[in-house]
């Protein structure tokens, strides 16, 4: 199963167990998504749980916690993660305090998923990785699977957990990911981080699609002689701090890989939190391969400014020292 | 006015009610002023609207998403709204709780993004209602201001509103002011109510200094969204009497002839007409009602100020459990201080 069908099953599954599942966005509905995530909801459950939204991303994610606060459980999407601009007062001002501001009168069930990510030559804001802006916002749990398998486990978990979550999917990962994905009932629980493979010379840390080209760069590097494991965060709120020190303590070197502007990015939280915790292990200074610190450029721009394979391979080699 | 049929009784309650709020206000206003409460805003004026629109509705099945200055006039939807609004003031954290039963949320300072909750919560309890086979009994009402009308979440409220046929009144308070930015400055529209009409909804505007009116015009929006007929807006107009908050000087702005002649159509004076037109009024009884409300508000504020505070609070509630993140901040917390 591909990702995004793992995330259809997965939608489908949800709202079958629980009748207070609500989707809703723009397009969900007959078009079923435009990557078809939502695909045969509304045929399965019926115009009045998958509801086709004006275009309006604010009012979208607004509403979801006046229904949550009614006791429905909503799962709105956001077209794609850049417009998510146009919803930030109410993601980052109201759902993710709804919980705190009223001391838990409400709470605030809700999952808004989100497409995000480069890679498919998308027109302007629709690659906009904004991961790091969302971990910044107290009370909002950040998760971002990079396996269809996790898609189907953490979607899950996600719906169920009684706090806002924001699922970013990556648009490339959609259909190009695919893998083994449990067809009952499968839970990923958030905060566990998930290692590929048992190389021991360095440390790839990554999360979403990144992990996907972090393991096609360990394989690279083990033809060339260094092994690399790869440590998938799939959360970054909360954070495995656990695994991460670990890997650390095992491997000494480490190379983080976001694909987000480099400055203030969710990497960033990641060195501090191994300066804190796991220091003493480092044997070099950790390696960031990052986007610029430019806005998502055009098509045309795009693989210049995504980190590849290549780029991670790079980094991997100036971590254990072998190019400047 | 169709008002006939509104018993002696209940007027004497809303007045009595009305009478109260601003008592309310003007304690906390002065509880400011001895550095015992933070910012809080004035009721000066909205106690028509305010009251007018809690007795067109039903406490325990309505639900009130106010802003903020309308806390202090909801007493009939339960004690706790004003308690926990004395508690908000002083900078309690409880003071975000309004417990159950109570369907009131607490103060909204960010203007008008209480409107899209106002809709979720009416499209919730629509599908409520449709999941347990019953008809829907129940309506949201949610309070903005003229200056909040000119928010992004407005417009797409009351757009998606209309598309669901959501049970929602939209009631807005048009006082003239937004801080010192005149209502004109917020539209060219003739009313602000006729900006229904785009969203495609019934708009009305009404006296905001008579609470009979305001009563019919929720009652009415209230008969129409439990129908299943959708939404509608309501534009109260009135006058804000006082400062915008305590942190404000409205000599600064306000024309003080407009103020003067405001005053004569203050709310508290419009209904006390309507009193005495019904032998309803004496000044005993109104005397009697003001030292009830005194005391009344004492018991709050003392309340208030006792309730117990712990700092460690500032961890919960952020998520229903603690991260291992948050825990390990709990535990170093208070180090080095």
């Amino acid at each position: 199963m591909n990702m995004v069908e793992a995330i259809n099953h997965t939608l489908h599954r949800e709202m079958t167990r629980d009748e207070r599942v609500m989707v809703f966005g723009q397009d969900v509905g007959v078009n079923g998504g435009v990557f078809r995530a939502t695909e045969g909801l509304l045929n399965g459950f019926g115009a009045r749980r998958v509801v086709d939204t004006p275009l309006a991303e604010g009012v979208i994610a607004g509403t979801a916690v006046g229904l949550a606060a009614a006791g429905m459980i909503p799962v709105p999407e956001i077209q794609f993660l850049g417009f998510s601009y146009q919803a930030y007062h109410q993601i980052a001002g109201q759902v993710a305090r709804l919980r705190y501001r009223t001391r838990s009168r409400f709470d605030a069930p809700i999952t808004i998923r989100s497409p995000f990510g480069g890679g498919v030559r998308t027109p302007e804001l629709h690659s906009d990785s904004l991961e790091a802006q969302y971990a910044n916002v107290p009370g909002l749990k950040i998760v971002m699977p990079a396996s269809a398998a996790d898609a189907k486990g953490l979607l899950t978990t996600a719906i169920r957990d009684p706090n806002p979550v924001l699922f970013l999917e990556p648009l490339r990962g959609y259909r190009m990911i695919k893998d083994d994905v449990p067809l009952g009932e499968h839970t990923v629980p958030f905060g566990q981080a998930r290692t590929l493979g048992d190389g021991a010379d360095v440390v790839i840390i990554a999360w979403s699609f990144m992990v996907e080209l972090s393991r096609r760069a360990a394989v690279r590097l083990a033809d060339q002689g260094v092994s690399a494991r790869v440590l998938d965060l799939r959360t970054l709120v909360p954070l495995d701090v656990e695994s991460i020190v670990s890997a650390v303590e095992t491997c000494g070197r480490v190379v983080v890989v976001q694909e987000a502007p480099e400055t203030s990015g969710f990497s960033s939280e990641v060195i501090a939190t191994i300066n804190d915790e796991a220091f003493y292990s480092l044997e070099a200074p950790v390696v960031r391969v990052s986007g610029y610190d430019a806005p998502y450029p055009t098509g045309m721009l795009e693989d210049y400014y995504v980190p590849d394979v290549d780029r991670i391979v790079a980094g991997v080699l100036k971590a254990i020292g072998e190019i400047a | 006015m169709a008002l006939v049929g509104l018993d002696d009784s209940v007027v004497k309650e809303m007045y009595s009610q009305m009478l109260a709020a601003r008592v309310f206000s003007q304690r906390l206003f002065n509880l400011q002023r001895q550095g015992r409460a933070g910012t809080n805003a004035p009721v000066d004026g909205n106690e028509a609207t305010i009251v007018g629109a809690a007795f067109a509705l039903d406490p325990e099945r309505d639900w009130v998403l106010p802003q903020y200055r309308e806390l202090v006039g909801l007493e009939r939807f339960g004690k706790d709204v004003l308690d926990r609004y004395v508690l908000f003031c002083i900078g309690h954290p409880d003071g975000g709780h309004i417990p159950e039963p109570v369907r009131v949320w607490p103060p909204q300072i960010s203007l008008a993004t209480q409107l899209p909750h106002a809709l979720g919560m009416a499209w919730g309890l629509k599908r409520e209602a449709e999941m347990e086979s019953r008809p829907n009994e129940s309506c949201v009402l949610a309070f903005i201001g003229d200056g909040a009308s000119s928010e992004g979440d407005f417009y797409e409220t009351g757009n998606f509103a209309a598309v669901l046929d959501a049970p929602l009144v939209i009631l807005l308070v048009n006082n003239g002011w937004a801080i010192s930015t005149p209502a004109s400055s917020q539209t060219r529209a003739k009313t602000f109510s006729e900006k229904a009409k785009g969203f495609g909804m019934p708009g009305v505007t009404v006296d905001g200094t008579d609470a009979l009116a305001v009563f019919d015009a929720v009652k009415e929006a209230r008969t129409r969204a439990i129908a299943g007929a959708g939404p509608s807006l309501i534009e109260a107009i009135t006058y804000r009497l006082a400062p915008h908050t305590t942190a404000d000087d409205p000599t600064r702005y306000v024309p003080p002839e407009e103020l003067a002649a405001a005053r004569e159509r203050d709310p508290l004076t419009v209904m006390k007409s309507e009193m005495e037109r019904r032998g309803l009024w004496s000044e005993d009884w109104e005397a009697a009602t003001l030292v009830q409300a005194d005391e009344r508000m004492e018991q709050a504020v003392l309340a208030a100020e006792a309730r117990p505070l712990d700092p460690e609070s500032l961890f919960h509630h952020v998520f229903d459990e603690l991260t291992p993140r948050l825990s390990r901040q709990r535990q170093n917390f208070g180090a080095g201080r």
